[in-house]
């Protein structure tokens, strides 16, 4: 009664006089709204906002401020430096490198997981036995906690003692000498492997998702048409998954731009800073070297990044589906 | 969820090879750490890949014999109890008014939630360690871990339960109203109890998230209030050479969020489903 009676109103728009609209706010609310209402909305919103305030946009905002004093963790924040952190920030080749591993990672996502996560979604998507086992199985390392399946990958890709060297050793391929995390031409590729194993049982559980709303009557028709298995995927399951392809991409993009305790656990950004991402950057900026200004100038764009991206993505890609579905 | 078949629906060899690639690929490293834990150093040094010969137990009676590992895991319990006690309960508040009350602020008030989605913890973590040591005192307590962790959960849970709640019939309510309840009793009595199965994704999101949480333990939290992904990362840099004891810490530390995963998979799916599609 209260909500969403805008799409009936304007349904069932009666010629003139009062919207029905009107006469169903009237007539089942035995309280009137104003003042009581607004004090019940008031003590329902109010404990949520309380703490995203004290703990999510505060800290934000303090960041912000910051950044624009050296200070270093001690004694007043008193010497405001304008914007020299941020200069300094930006010309520092470490911190330019890790905008790099964070673009190519949101990049690779894109351009390899997107395509592996859907392969595997649409087989499985099919009628086969345990596929309901297999569904579980390839979440399991989205469960896994980070930094646990972070030390793992560790092990096995210890140089000599670890296992993967000893399969790649197996087919008779040598592998690099400092291990895989220890090269620095292979470190971010390895790190992006992992993530790609920790990441892909999300995107084929939403995938799975998404397809489970596509009518199987559509299949039907087209399979009677004469499509083949593939034409049905590229010519209806793959366009109607498109909205859940899209927020798959969006929370990929945030998350790889968040990028932390599998860099820190692996490699720790290193080597030679091969690995390094804006928030190990900062986090070894600020509680590793006590340059909070630093560190809020770095925690600033990495934010005004994030954001940006999320405005373009919303106005060019998302807003197609907030068209068409609502 | 009910489900015809889809035509081109039996499988074929291929796609059953395929699956069997992905499932081998996916759970090798955690049985890996698993069957890593039944091994010596010295059988894991002499043949990396090989399976446990002869089965060795007390990698994992010695973790499990550690006092640290279960104060370590005590901690994890609670944090991640107050976090997800938190998140649902303020969520849940936060959402019944955007789903069912007609005001002028609502939809910039769910922006503010959604907008929330966007600010990673790593961009505040610094001013939040700073107030959480200085200004709140909480530095190295359950509540300091706890309470901004269930802050950076609240957007996801508010966004995940707002077209939940749009769901449950008006009609209930409005009867209620007609009975003279008011608004909070009905809240409490009539949309907490029709809501539970949405109660239960969130909460185990939250629930897992921080359980798995790194960052903020790592710089809030040390000696015995520590939790266990910082203990595993802790052993793991200090018995660096000790692989199987670390293998052992590893697979016991995962197995709780498994558990936890494996019960409630049918919820989470769908309640990432619900997301999903906004």
């Amino acid at each position: 009664m209260i909500d969403e009676d805008v799409d009936t109103s304007t349904a069932s728009a009666p010629l003139g006089g009062a919207t029905p609209r009107a006469v169903r706010r009237v007539a089942p609310r035995p309280v009137g709204s104003g003042w009581r209402q607004r004090l019940e909305i008031a003590f329902f919103v109010t404990p949520a906002l309380a703490l995203m305030t004290v703990f999510v946009v505060w800290p934000v905002v303090a960041a912000v401020r910051m950044s624009f004093y050296r200070w270093k963790g001690f004694g007043p924040m008193d010497d405001f430096i304008g914007i020299d952190n941020y200069r300094y920030v930006l010309t520092d080749e470490v911190f330019t490198d890790a905008v790099t591993h964070n673009f190519i990672i949101v990049f690779a996502s894109i351009v390899i997981q997107l395509p592996l996560g859907l392969a595997v979604a649409l087989l499985l998507d099919r009628k086969i036995r345990g596929r309901g086992l297999i569904r579980t199985i390839v979440f399991v390392p989205y469960v896994v906690a980070e930094v646990i399946a972070g030390v793992v990958w560790y092990q096995l890709l210890q140089p000599e003692s670890g296992v993967i060297d000893g399969l790649i050793s197996a087919v008779g391929l040598t592998p690099p000498e400092q291990g895989f995390l220890g090269t620095p031409n292979l470190a971010l590729a390895t790190v992006f492997v992992v993530l790609t194993w920790k990441y892909l049982g999300l995107a084929i559980l939403l995938f799975l998702a998404g397809l489970q709303g596509v009518p199987t009557d559509l299949y039907e028709a087209a399979q009677l048409d004469g499509a083949s298995w593939w034409q049905v995927q590229r010519r209806i399951a793959i366009p109607l998954l498109g909205p859940t392809i899209r927020t798959w991409c969006f929370l990929s993009m945030i998350g790889s731009l968040q990028l932390f305790d599998m860099v820190w656990i692996l490699t720790g950004g290193g080597p030679a800073n091969a690995t390094t991402t804006m928030a190990t950057y900062l986090v070894n900026q600020g509680t590793g070297r006590h340059n909070y200004g630093i560190a809020g100038a770095a925690s600033v764009i990495l934010f005004v990044i994030g954001f940006l991206m999320a405005l373009v993505y919303q106005v060019f890609v998302l807003r197609r589906d907030t068209a068409v579905e609502r | 969820m009910i489900r015809r078949a889809r035509p081109f629906g039996s499988g074929s060899l291929l796609v059953y090879l395929l699956a069997l690639v992905a499932v081998i690929v996916t759970l090798g490293p955690v049985v890996y750490g698993a069957l890593g834990g039944f091994r010596s150093n010295e059988q894991l040094a002499r043949d990396p890949s090989g399976l446990p010969d002869p089965w060795v137990f007390s990698n994992y009676t010695a973790v499990l014999t550690k006092e640290a590992f279960w104060r370590y895991a005590l901690n994890s319990s609670i944090v991640a109890l107050i976090t997800t006690a938190v998140a649902v309960l303020f969520g849940v508040m936060a959402a019944y008014p955007l789903a069912r009350y007609q005001f002028k602020a609502r939809e910039p008030l769910f922006m503010v939630f959604v907008l929330g989605l966007l600010f990673p913890a790593a961009v505040a973590i610094i001013p939040l360690f700073i107030l959480v040591t200085r200004d709140l005192h909480m530095a190295n307590s359950w509540w300091g871990v706890a309470l901004p962790q269930a802050a950076f959960a609240l957007p996801i849970t508010v966004v995940i339960l707002r077209p939940f709640l749009m769901a449950i019939p008006k009609e209930l309510e409005e009867a209620a109203l007609m009975d003279g309840a008011s608004r909070i009793g009905i809240f409490w009595r009539l949309v907490i109890p029709l809501s539970v199965p949405a109660l239960v994704t969130v909460g185990v999101l939250a629930f897992v998230t921080s359980w798995n949480a790194y960052l903020l333990p790592l710089l809030l939290l040390q000696d015995d209030m520590r939790t266990l992904p910082l203990g595993v990362a802790d052993y793991s840099s200090e018995h660096s050479s000790d692989t199987a004891g670390v293998l052992a810490f590893t697979t016991l530390a995962m197995i709780p969020a498994l558990i936890l995963f494996l019960a409630m998979q049918r919820r989470i799916v769908s309640g990432l489903q619900g997301a999903v599609k906004g």
